[in-house]
């Protein structure tokens, strides 16, 4: 009857799986999302078809119809298996404020977000990391290297996205899977070491629990 | 088996790692090609709901309603993705990181 794609044989996980983490792997189209968690990921990068309804006034279209358009997105996301019982997935999220309700599905019970960025359209990266700041996620940044990218010193490229001093600000090749890890290492460990701070809508952590305000003591007065 | 028989979460709270597995009881009635097609998939292995969309090419918010009528009819097990016992613990970022130190 209903022809399944049974050739998309499944890998499963493990019998002893327990614990399932995620993270966000988040930044502007083309920034490198996608190779980052191909590189990371036991299995092909997966994908999920998403439908985003939205009035379309911001749309230049020839016909001039004004009216609700249906935008379908792809959501990258991959896996790897960290021990026996414990999985972190990583999620491509695009960054654009015209997805943000996709935004907050996707990065509930998130650790955090990394998010890649590209020395030659930094401006693109400012609206995603705004977003991630109003949705109190803990987050690092990494610049994905590209070859021909012009390379700042990390003072220059903090100013420029006006990052926190506490934000990590790592570099990495996005193809390379050790360079990949390093990225994500620099991420948890920023989040072991600087829990935040009174979220300010408590989006992050998993759904229906209160914040884990207990953590919260480090770094409330200086900045 | 990963049961852990804890009760089922209300709906709404089904994440997109929700851990599922096959609760063993069988498809009863007519079900629909999709739910068919998702206890099939589910009956091969744990997976997390968003695999489980992945595979079948179906959206994430039907892939929650046919989860939650396949918990309801005792053909799957669905579970929180980080145990109660864990969330907002340290020892799991600490547990993370050492996972990420041992694949680097």
């Amino acid at each position: 009857m209903d022809s399944a794609p049974s050739d998309n044989a499944a890998t499963y996980l493990g019998s002893n799986t327990q614990t399932l983490v995620k993270v966000l792997v988040a930044g502007p189209f083309g920034v490198g999302k996608t190779t980052f968690i191909r590189a990371l990921s036991e299995t092909a990068p997966l994908h999920t078809e998403e439908t985003m309804t939205q009035a379309s006034a911001s749309v230049d279209s020839l016909l001039g119809v004004r009216d609700k358009v249906t935008t379908t997105v792809a959501m990258d996301f991959g896996r790897r298996t960290l021990t026996d019982d414990l999985v972190l997935y990583l999620f491509g999220t695009p960054g654009q404020r015209r997805f943000k309700p996709l935004w907050e599905d996707v990065s509930r019970g998130a650790l955090g977000a990394l998010v890649l960025v590209d020395t030659r359209r930094l401006g693109d990266s400012f609206e995603v990391i705004d977003m991630i700041e109003e949705s109190g996620m803990p987050y690092a940044v990494a610049v994905n290297t590209f070859d021909d990218a012009p390379r700042h010193e990390p003072e220059v490229l903090r100013d420029h996205l006006d990052l926190d001093p506490r934000t990590p600000l790592v570099t990495c090749d996005a193809r390379d899977a050790v360079s990949a890890v390093d990225a994500l290492i620099a991420l948890v460990t920023h989040l072991l070491a600087d829990p935040p701070d009174g979220a300010p809508d408590g989006s992050v952590p998993a759904a229906g629990s209160e914040v884990g305000r207990g953590t919260a003591t480090a770094g409330e007065g200086g900045r | 088996m990963a049961t852990g028989g804890r009760a089922v979460p209300s709906r709404n709270t089904f994440d997109r790692l929700t851990l599922l597995s096959a609760a063993g009881g069988p498809l009863p009635g007519r079900p629909t090609p999709a739910q068919r097609r998702l206890a099939e998939l589910v009956g091969g292995g744990p997976l997390s709901l968003a695999e489980a969309a992945a595979y079948l090419a179906l959206p994430v918010s039907v892939v929650r309603v046919l989860v939650a009528d396949l918990v309801d009819l005792g053909v799957l097990h669905a579970r929180a993705p980080v145990p109660r016992a864990e969330q907002h613990d340290q020892r799991l970022l600490e547990r993370v990181l050492s996972g990420l130190r041992a694949i680097r």
